[in-house]
């Protein structure tokens, strides 16, 4: 019997198969054990094998913590299942150990009688003490609670790759292969996709390939002969709408959406960035997109980022510049820049914890009132935000297409948890999605620089290189109409207010705030971006309780849909839980008037469905319907 | 496009085409005038369409320019001109683009700008309207500011070592770097002119009065009868001559300039001969750094060399990936990777 054809050993008697419906793993290791890559490759077969599946890295920000140390330990979770989920768990089912830094970092998360499966060649005296364990766990009683499975992961692949002609440090860095063939044997997995990536990423450097395969390999092997464990589990296949699908990461399809809307507006893309955790990832992706006529700019600074974007917008572009936090801090005058001259412009903002350098890979929805608020004057700009990794694609076309018919900067706002998070994703046909109209101002008879649309507000977009059209624009307020500098007071006012009701009427060109589960009831969990699938779970488990608990995300942040009133008011309470400390509390306290409750957690860590569950029993545990 | 008669180059633009009907509001005497007046008459000797060009600027007195421009403009934020003028040049390489910024917007709030835009190479003209002072707000220093001077915001005199802008665009790695004065309208349209001709960044330091907050900055230059033995003029492939009666020369000694008499034994074979071409930085640098009352003050061409520009380059490899994996098609982008069907 062997995994040579990649596919599961058809006469594999000794074992047992239990199914299971839902199963979530965290592989835990120091940063250079490589666990990204183990979790990566788990994900992408059980997806492709067709499960459900919803993943969470968590890596240190420091790119070399000191080997063995607690802060180095990097991880990463996902959950696969039978049904849809919403979430990468709220707690693993197993846990992979690589050494005792992360057993220490991860125990506490694993549920008692969780399988827990360690790599004992690490538990030496030296890394123990870099644990800081006085004693070794695997030798006293403390994992007792657990089904502790020791697998000499270690050793093993040296073994497997005694011949390979590797050096030991060559090989010990392929260890996680073998635990990941081990996983796939437990949890009856097809090696093949993974052999491919193999083949794929090593193509040059045949002997790491080789390593790599043979290793997966006998971790699968391993699996079948060491008798370690008794039984084998099955998650059966998910009942998915019919589709194409691939796995993907909220900022992959970030880069995506993007690039489509460039298409889609036939327009080409202009993307001034600077790097920063985490949105650089949306960097890589377009700049590899050149044959889209896609342009990146590495700017010297945020500054430069926004304002190269500005540029090109000027231009007739489609100007987008991405960023996190700090560097919208930075941006945030030429952002009103934008604002005053109205010029669509797209602001890709992808959250984490704050303030200052906070904790650049852990994420946080702390930075709301930034976008909304953090300029200077009367200086609204419309935004979106996705509420799971694959709607960052669609949101990040809706991003663009707001900001061209409503010639305004849009802010597309997501997180570090959305951005690295992935799930699987229904592939649209390019031509099924709808074009981007857009219109720029020719006619020279007709042409003013601040004239408005009727409808929108809208300015018009006259461009350099048009001809009869040249004029000036500027940060300096604008006079109604010919948009000549005007410091004239009752015109500063009419011009604020027109840049206020040009937003607002965005409302009348989005689609109403939908709610999950019963139009009315006794609570409504209101929340907006990454909280959703934590939000949906939990209000779905609250309901087969049989309360009359709703759920409703924004993705629409500004304006709001126009609905949002009306649907607060059919639910005696709200509650809106968030990764801050009350910021989209405060807007629906102060703008509908109502007592909304918040619950909020800023550990960088996004919120189990446990947690929100929790709190839906707490404010409405007590009128359960039988 | 414009409808006036009485040709002047081939797209018959003149002069009063690229004046706005906006009041110029600068103060009465103020050498942003003369730049101004100089900019607007070089246009039609451009040929180049009025639609296609585009001024834009920072904050300051000098960054109103544009208003005045009857072109596309942009009067944007203090220091990142450059910044804007980079985004839409590398999305449209057919502009013709001008940057327009003082010696506070352009080196000291906008001084990362600057830098990065020569080095890169963007093809734009850079026009810095160095007064050694802040206008806009009122008199306080600039990062031009002669050591020690006395301003509204340092009563006992700054503590702060001035920059030199050609020194700064020279070790950016500008491929045109340049200086002229206000007051010398000939040299000054003839130098923006060579300036808005050449491939690549063109950087150009103008001595500008400001006569309300620092008048006489450029005083020792002022003067027609003095200003040729205090300044000498740079001519590509002659040697560097200056005074009255063009009596004087540099001489290089090593690295040393040297002021040297012509005649008793020295000719002009013995002198400096300028290469504004040259590759090497060192002489543009030593010229960045001759000042009156030592030495005359360079004007003209300090340096003019070619390199791609930035723009064209990143074009480049927009046509080369479009030539290697052909024109973006998203069917096949959404495909990447590993997909699977669900029935
Ligand atoms: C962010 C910001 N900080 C400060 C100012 C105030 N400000 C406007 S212009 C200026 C200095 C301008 O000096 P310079 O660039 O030399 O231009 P000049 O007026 O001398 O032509 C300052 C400090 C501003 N507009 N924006
Ligand atoms: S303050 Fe100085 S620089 Fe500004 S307009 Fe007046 S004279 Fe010119
Ligand atoms: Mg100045």
């Amino acid at each position: 019997m062997s995994a040579e054809d990649g596919r599961r050993p058809s006469d594999a008697p000794s074992h047992q198969i239990e199914e299971l419906e839902r199963v979530t793993i965290r592989f835990a290791g120091d940063s250079g054990d490589g666990m990204q890559l183990a979790g990566l490759q788990f994900t992408n077969t059980s997806a492709l094998y067709g499960n459900d599946v919803s993943t969470i890295p968590d890596f240190p920000a420091e790119i070399r913590a000191p080997a063995g140390s607690i802060p180095g330990v990097s991880s990463f979770q996902v959950s696969f299942s039978s049904h849809d989920i919403h979430t990468p768990g709220d707690q693993p089912d197993v846990l992979v150990v690589m050494n005792p830094a992360a057993l220490k970092a991860h125990l506490g998360d694993l549920p008692k009688g969780g399988l827990l499966i360690v790599n004992t060649d690490e538990f030496t005296k030296p890394n123990l003490r870099k644990a800081l364990y006085a004693e070794n766990p695997l030798e006293d009683d403390s994992l007792v609670a657990y089904r502790v499975v020791k697998v000499p992961v270690g050793s093993m692949n040296a073994r497997a790759l005694a011949d390979s002609g590797l050096n030991t440090m060559q090989i010990d860095r392929s260890k996680n292969s073998f635990a990941l063939g081990l996983m796939f044997w437990l949890y009856e997995r097809p090696l093949d996709s993974t052999i491919r990536w193999f083949e794929e990423k090593f193509a040059r450097n045949p002997e790491v390939r080789d390593a790599n395969i043979t290793t997966l390999k006998a971790g699968y092997n391993f699996g079948d002969t060491a008798e370690l464990f008794p039984v084998r589990y099955h998650v059966a296949k998910a009942d998915l709408p019919p589709g194409r699908y691939r796995n993907i990461t909220g900022n992959a399809a970030t880069a995506l959406g993007f690039v489509t809307a460039s298409k889609l507006a036939d327009l080409p893309l202009f993307y001034g960035s600077y790097p920063i955790t985490p949105a650089t990832d949306i960097l890589h992706e377009l700049s590899r997109f050149k044959n889209f006529g896609v342009k990146t700019f590495q700017a010297e600074d945020e500054i430069a980022a926004i304002g190269s974007a500005i540029g090109a917008s000027f231009g007739g572009f489609l100007g987008l510049t991405g960023t996190s936090g700090p560097g919208l801090a930075l941006k945030s005058e030429a952002l009103g820049l934008a604002v005053m001259v109205e010029l669509p412009l797209v602001v890709a903002m992808i959250q984490r914890a704050g303030p200052s350098t906070g904790m650049p890979t852990k994420t946080d929805q702390a930075d709301l009132l930034q976008v909304l608020f953090g300029r200077n004057g009367e200086s609204p700009v419309a935004v979106v935000a996705p509420a799971t990794p694959s709607e960052c694609f669609t949101y990040a076309i809706e991003a663009f297409r707001l900001a061209l018919r409503h010639m305004t900067p849009t802010v597309f706002l997501s997180d570090g948890y959305l951005g690295t998070g992935s799930e699987p994703w229904r592939v649209p046909a390019a031509d099924e999605l709808p074009r981007i109209e857009v219109k720029f101002a020719k006619d020279a008879d007709a042409f003013n620089p601040y004239d408005r649309d009727p409808e929108t507000l809208a300015r018009p977009w006259a461009t350099p290189g048009t001809p009869g059209l040249e004029h000036r624009i500027g940060g300096l307020e604008k006079a109604d109409v010919t948009g000549n500098v005007s410091y004239d007071p009752d015109n500063h006012e009419k011009m604020t207010r027109f840049r206020a009701e040009k937003i607002a009427r965005i409302a009348n060109d989005i689609p109403d705030l939908e709610v999950v589960g019963g139009e009315s009831g006794d609570l409504l969990v209101l929340g907006w971006g990454s909280t959703y699938g934590a939000n949906l779970s939990a209000v779905i488990r609250a309901r087969k309780e049989g309360l009359a608990v709703s759920c409703a995300q924004l993705r629409y942040l500004n304006p709001f849909p126009s609905n949002v009133g009306d649907v607060i008011a059919r639910f005696d309470q709200v509650l809106i839980p968030e990764l801050n400390l009350g910021q989209l509390a405060m807007l629906v306290r102060s703008r509908y008037l109502v007592d909304a409750v918040s619950l909020n957690k800023v550990t960088g860590r996004p919120f189990l469905i446990a947690e929100i569950e929790e709190k839906i029993h707490e404010l409405v545990g007590s009128k359960v319907k039988v | 496009m414009t409808t006036e008669a009485a040709p002047e180059g081939p797209l018959a633009l003149q002069r009063k085409d690229f004046v706005t009907d906006q009041e110029v509001r600068w103060c009465p005497g103020c050498g942003d005038y003369s730049i101004l007046a100089q900019t607007q008459k070089l246009m039609p000797e451009l040929d180049v369409p009025r639609e296609n060009i585009v001024f834009i600027s920072g904050i300051g007195c000098s960054s109103r320019l544009p208003y005045y421009m009857n072109t596309y403009g942009f009067h944007s934020i203090h220091g990142r001109a450059p910044t804007i003028a980079t985004g839409l040049k590398v999305m449209n390489p057919d502009l013709k683009v001008f940057v327009i910024t003082g010696d506070g917007d352009g080196l000291s709030i906008g001084g990362n700008h600057l830098l990065h835009v020569m080095r890169r190479n963007v093809d734009i003209t850079i026009v810095l309207f160095n007064n050694r002072i802040y206008g806009l707000t009122k008199g306080q220093y600039s990062p031009t500011s002669e050591f020690g001077k006395r301003t509204k915001s340092s009563p006992m005199g700054t503590v702060d070592t001035p920059l030199h802008p050609l020194s700064v665009a020279i070790s950016a790695e500008a491929s045109f770097v340049a200086r002229s004065l206000d007051i010398d309208p000939k040299h000054l349209i003839a130098t923006i002119e060579r300036a808005a001709r050449h491939k690549g960044t063109s950087f150009i330091e103008v001595y500008q009065n400001c006569n309300v907050f620092n008048d006489g900055a450029f005083m020792e230059f002022a003067d027609k009868a003095v200003r040729s033995d205090r300044t000498v003029r740079l001519e590509h492939g002659q040697p560097l001559i200056f005074g009255k009666e063009r009596e004087k020369g540099i001489r290089l000694n090593g690295t040393t300039p040297e002021i040297v008499t012509l005649g008793n034994g020295v000719s002009e074979s013995d002198l400096w001969i300028h290469d504004e071409t040259r590759e090497d930085p060192v002489l543009s640098f030593i010229l960045s750094r001759m000042h009156w009352p030592d030495f005359p003050e360079p004007m003209g061409v300090v340096r003019a060399v070619e390199r791609p520009t930035y723009e064209a380059l990143v074009q480049q490899q927009v046509d080369e990936a479009i030539e290697r994996q052909g024109e973006g098609d998203l069917d096949k982008l959404f495909m990447e990777g590993d997909t699977w069907t669900v029935e």
